[in-house]
C-alpha cells in the first residue's frame, strides 16, 4: 500500500515535526510531532484548549504552521488552503461541521467537490446524482432521510454529524480527519462512527481521530499523542501504553498528580472488572480491532 | 479526489434517536413565492383603479421601467446571495455611461472603443470593491459606501473639467452610435405598444442567472459563500475568487445599465444615479434574498423590479399624487422583510 524507502521503513502518509502555531500573541500549538501512516488510526487526545483543533486544521490547509516541517507522502507541504488538502486526498470533519445550514443536504454533502455533467458552458450540476449518492451514502450510515432537499439546518445535531462524517469518508481518497466526530452523538451513533473509523482503516486510509474520550480512542487507536495547552506529553504507539496510561495523562499528567492518582485507582478499580478483555486487545495491538469490527458485523 | 470510499452498505435502519423531521414548507420557502404574491396584489389594485394601466402599451412602459431596474438588480440580489451589499451600484451606472461617452467623444474614436473602455473601468471598480472586502475584512456596506462618494466626486467633477458642464456631449451622430444603439436601446413597436430591447436582455439575465444559481457548481458556491463563508472555505469553495467575481458581475450589470441609459438619451447628467441603489437592493430583498446571505434568488429579484414597475408607472395612470411612491415603496419592503424573517426562523439552526 505505502512507498518504501532503501532502508525498509514506511513513508508516512502524513508527517509533522515541531510543528508550531501562534494566533496573534497566544501559542496554541508548539513543537508537536504526528505520523499518520496508511492502514492505521492516530488519536490526538487532549482537554478543552489544548490544541487539537488547531492542529488539525495545520493539517486540514485551514491554517498555516508557524514552525516546523509539515511532509505529505515525503514531501514538504504549506498548503495556502483546504482546497489543495483535499486534491492531496485529506478530507476533514470539522469541529465545527463546516455546514451551510441553509442548504440542502445534498448540496451541502458535494460543496466544493460537486458531480458535473456537460461541456464547456453547458456544464452543469449532475443534480440526481448527487441527490442519489447522497440519500445512499446516508443509508449505508444508517441516516433514513425523508428529503435529501430540506436545509441542512433543520436537521437534529447528531444527523448534521452523521452529513459531516458522510461526506468526508465518501470524499476523502487517502487521509481521513476526525475532530471530535463523536461528541455530539449519543452512545449507539458513536459505536457507528467508530465502526466507520475502522473501516476506513481497513480500507488502507490513513485516519486521525480527535477525542476526549480515551474510550473511544483506545480500541481503535494505533498511536496516541496526547496535548496539553499545546504542547505534546506523549506520542506512543499502542503496544507503549495501556488505557489507564492514556487517562491519566489525560488528566494532565504530573500536574495533577492527586487527580492522576484517583484516576488510577478508579481505573485499577474497573480493570479487575469489565475492563480486561481490551487489556488484552492492548497488547495485542492492532488485530484487536478487526476482531472487534468482526463483532460488530 | 476522484478516488472513492464506498463503504459497506448496511440496510438503513430507521433510527428513534434522531428526530422526525418536520418537511419544510418548500413551497412556501421559495424566495419569489411573497414577491409574486405581492405583484399580482399590485397588478389587481391597479388593474382596478386605473384605465390606461390595462393596455398593451402600458405592459410595455411597465416593462420597461422594470428593467432599468430589474438588469442591475439580478447582479445585486447575486451579490446579496453571496452575502455582499453594493451601494455604489447607482452611481457606477453614471459612470459607466460618462466614461463610455466622453472617452470617445475626446478621442474622436468609434463609440465601441468607449464602451470597451468603460467596461473595462467598471470591471475594475468591481474588483476593487471586492479585494477591499476580502483582503481588510471591512463590512462590504463601508467599502463600497466609500466608493459610492467617491465615484459620485468624480462624475461630477471630472465631466466638470472635461466639457466644463454638469452633462456628457451629445454623441448621437458619433461613429459606432447606431450599432451600439441596436445592441444597447433599440425600440420596436408591436401592436401599439413600444418594446425595448433592454427587456429582453433583462429576461436573458434572469434566465442566465437563474441557471447559474441553481444548475451549476458556481451556485452552488455563490450559496455557501453567502449562507456560511468560513464552512465553504473547509470544504475547497475558493470563496475569495467568488466574492470578487460577485463584485465584478455586479459591475458589468451596471455598466450595460449605463449603457442603455447613454444610447437611449444620447447624454447623461453627471449627477445621476444616487439612491437607485437602494432600489436595486429593495428589488432584491422584496424578491427573497436576505439580507444576510445564502438565501434568495434572481427571479424574485425581477419581480420586485417589476412591482417597481407597476407602482411608479401605475400611480401615474390612475392620476394620483406621485408621492404615494415612497409610500407604497416602504409597505412593500416591510412585508417583504417579515416574510424573510419568517423564513430564516423556519430554518434557523438548532445548535
Ligand atoms: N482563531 C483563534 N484566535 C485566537 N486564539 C485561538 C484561535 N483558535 C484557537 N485559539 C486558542 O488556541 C487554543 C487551542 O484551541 P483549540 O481549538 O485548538 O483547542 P481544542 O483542543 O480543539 O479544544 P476543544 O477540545 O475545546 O475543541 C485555545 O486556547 C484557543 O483559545
Ligand atoms: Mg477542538
Amino acid at each position: 500500500m505505502s512507498d518504501t524507502t532503501a532502508t525498509g521503513t514506511r513513508t508516512p502518509l502524513l508527517r509533522l515535526t515541531g510543528c508550531a502555531k501562534h494566533y496573534g500573541n497566544i501559542i496554541a500549538l508548539t513543537g508537536v510531532d504526528l505520523e499518520v501512516c496508511a492502514g492505521e488510526v492516530t488519536c490526538v487526545l487532549g482537554d478543552n484548549g489544548a490544541g487539537k483543533s488547531t492542529l488539525i486544521k495545520i493539517i486540514s490547509g485551514m491554517h498555516q504552521h508557524d514552525a516546523g516541517t509539515y511532509e505529505v507522502e515525503g514531501e514538504p507541504v504549506r498548503f495556502a488552503s483546504p482546497r489543495d488538502a483535499l486534491d492531496r486526498g485529506i478530507a476533514t470533519v470539522y469541529q465545527d461541521l463546516a455546514v451551510v445550514p441553509l442548504m440542502p443536504v445534498w448540496r451541502n454533502f458535494f460543496l466544493g467537490s460537486e458531480k458535473r455533467k456537460g461541456f464547456g458552458p453547458f456544464s452543469r450540476l449532475d443534480v440526481d446524482l448527487m441527490r442519489r449518492t447522497t440519500k445512499s451514502e446516508l443509508a449505508a450510515m444508517g441516516i433514513d432521510l425523508r428529503d435529501v432537499d430540506q436545509p441542512i439546518g433543520t436537521l437534529s445535531g447528531g444527523e448534521r454529524q452523521c452529513v459531516a462524517i458522510a461526506r468526508a469518508v465518501y470524499f476523502g481518497a487517502k487521509v481521513l480527519i476526525l475532530d471530535e466526530p463523536t461528541a455530539a452523538l449519543g452512545v449507539k451513533q458513536a459505536g457507528v462512527v467508530l465502526r466507520y473509523i475502522v473501516q476506513a482503516r481497513e480500507r488502507g486510509l490513513g485516519v486521525v481521530f480527535i477525542t476526549h474520550n480515551p474510550h473511544h480512542a483506545y480500541p481503535i487507536g494505533d498511536r496516541f499523542l496526547i496535548l496539553n495547552r499545546g504542547r505534546s506529553i506523549g506520542y506512543h504507539t499502542k503496544d507503549e501504553i495501556t488505557r489507564e496510561e492514556l487517562t491519566s495523562l489525560m488528566a494532565g499528567g504530573a500536574e495533577l498528580e492527586q487527580l492522576s492518582h484517583e484516576l488510577e485507582q478508579a481505573a485499577t478499580a474497573a480493570a479487575n472488572g469489565a475492563a480486561s478483555p481490551s487489556d488484552a486487545a492492548g497488547t495485542t495491538g492492532r488485530t484487536a480491532p478487526a476482531a472487534e469490527k468482526e463483532e460488530a458485523k | 479526489m476522484s478516488d472513492t470510499l464506498d463503504v459497506g452498505v448496511r440496510p438503513p435502519t430507521r433510527d428513534e434517536r434522531l428526530t422526525e423531521q418536520s418537511l419544510p414548507a418548500r413551497i412556501l420557502v421559495r424566495p419569489e413565492v411573497g414577491a409574486l404574491v405581492g405583484a399580482i396584489g399590485v397588478y389587481i389594485l391597479f388593474f382596478a383603479v386605473a384605465e390606461p394601466f390595462r393596455g398593451l402599451d402600458a405592459l410595455a412602459t411597465i416593462l420597461y421601467a422594470g428593467s432599468t431596474l430589474g438588469i442591475p438588480a439580478v447582479g445585486v440580489a447575486l451579490l446579496m446571495i453571496g452575502g455582499e451589499f453594493d451601494l455604489s451600484t447607482g452611481v457606477a451606472v453614471t459612470s459607466s455611461a460618462l466614461v463610455a461617452s466622453m472617452f470617445s467623444f475626446q478621442l474622436t474614436a468609434n463609440l465601441w472603443v468607449g464602451i470597451a473602455v468603460s467596461l473595462l473601468v467598471a470591471l475594475c471598480i468591481g474588483w476593487l470593491n471586492g479585494y477591499l472586502v476580502i483582503r481588510t475584512g471591512i463590512p462590504s456596506f463601508l467599502v463600497t459606501l466609500a466608493m459610492f462618494l467617491m465615484l459620485q466626486g468624480l462624475n461630477l467633477a471630472v465631466t466638470k473639467i472635461i466639457t466644463g458642464n454638469v452633462a456628457s456631449p451629445n454623441i448621437s451622430d458619433m461613429e459606432g452610435f447606431d450599432s451600439a444603439r441596436k445592441i444597447f436601446a433599440q425600440e420596436w413597436s408591436i401592436g401599439g405598444a413600444n418594446l425595448r430591447i433592454s427587456v429582453l436582455w433583462w429576461l436573458l439575465f434572469v434566465a442566465l442567472a437563474t441557471w447559474v444559481l441553481l444548475r451549476t457548481r458556481i451556485g452552488n458556491w455563490i450559496f455557501a459563500v453567502g449562507g456560511a463563508a468560513h464552512s465553504a472555505r473547509g470544504v475547497g469553495v475558493p470563496v475569495n475568487r467568488v466574492k470578487i467575481g460577485l463584485f465584478m458581475t455586479v459591475s458589468a450589470l451596471t455598466w450595460f445599465t449605463g449603457m442603455n441609459l447613454l444610447f437611449s438619451f444620447n447624454s447623461v447628467q453627471s449627477g445621476e444615479g444616487v439612491g437607485n441603489e437602494f432600489l436595486y437592493i429593495i428589488a432584491a430583498v422584496i424578491g427573497g434574498c436576505l439580507l444576510t446571505g445564502g438565501h434568495g434568488s434572481a427571479v424574485g429579484a425581477a419581480i420586485g423590479a417589476f412591482i417597481f414597475g407597476m407602482t411608479t408607472q401605475g400611480i401615474v395612470y390612475a392620476g394620483w399624487n406621485p408621492d404615494w411612491f415612497k409610500f407604497f415603496l416602504g409597505a412593500m419592503l416591510l412585508a417583504a422583510t417579515l416574510l424573510n424573517l419568517w423564513v430564516r426562523r423556519r430554518t434557523e439552526v438548532t445548535e
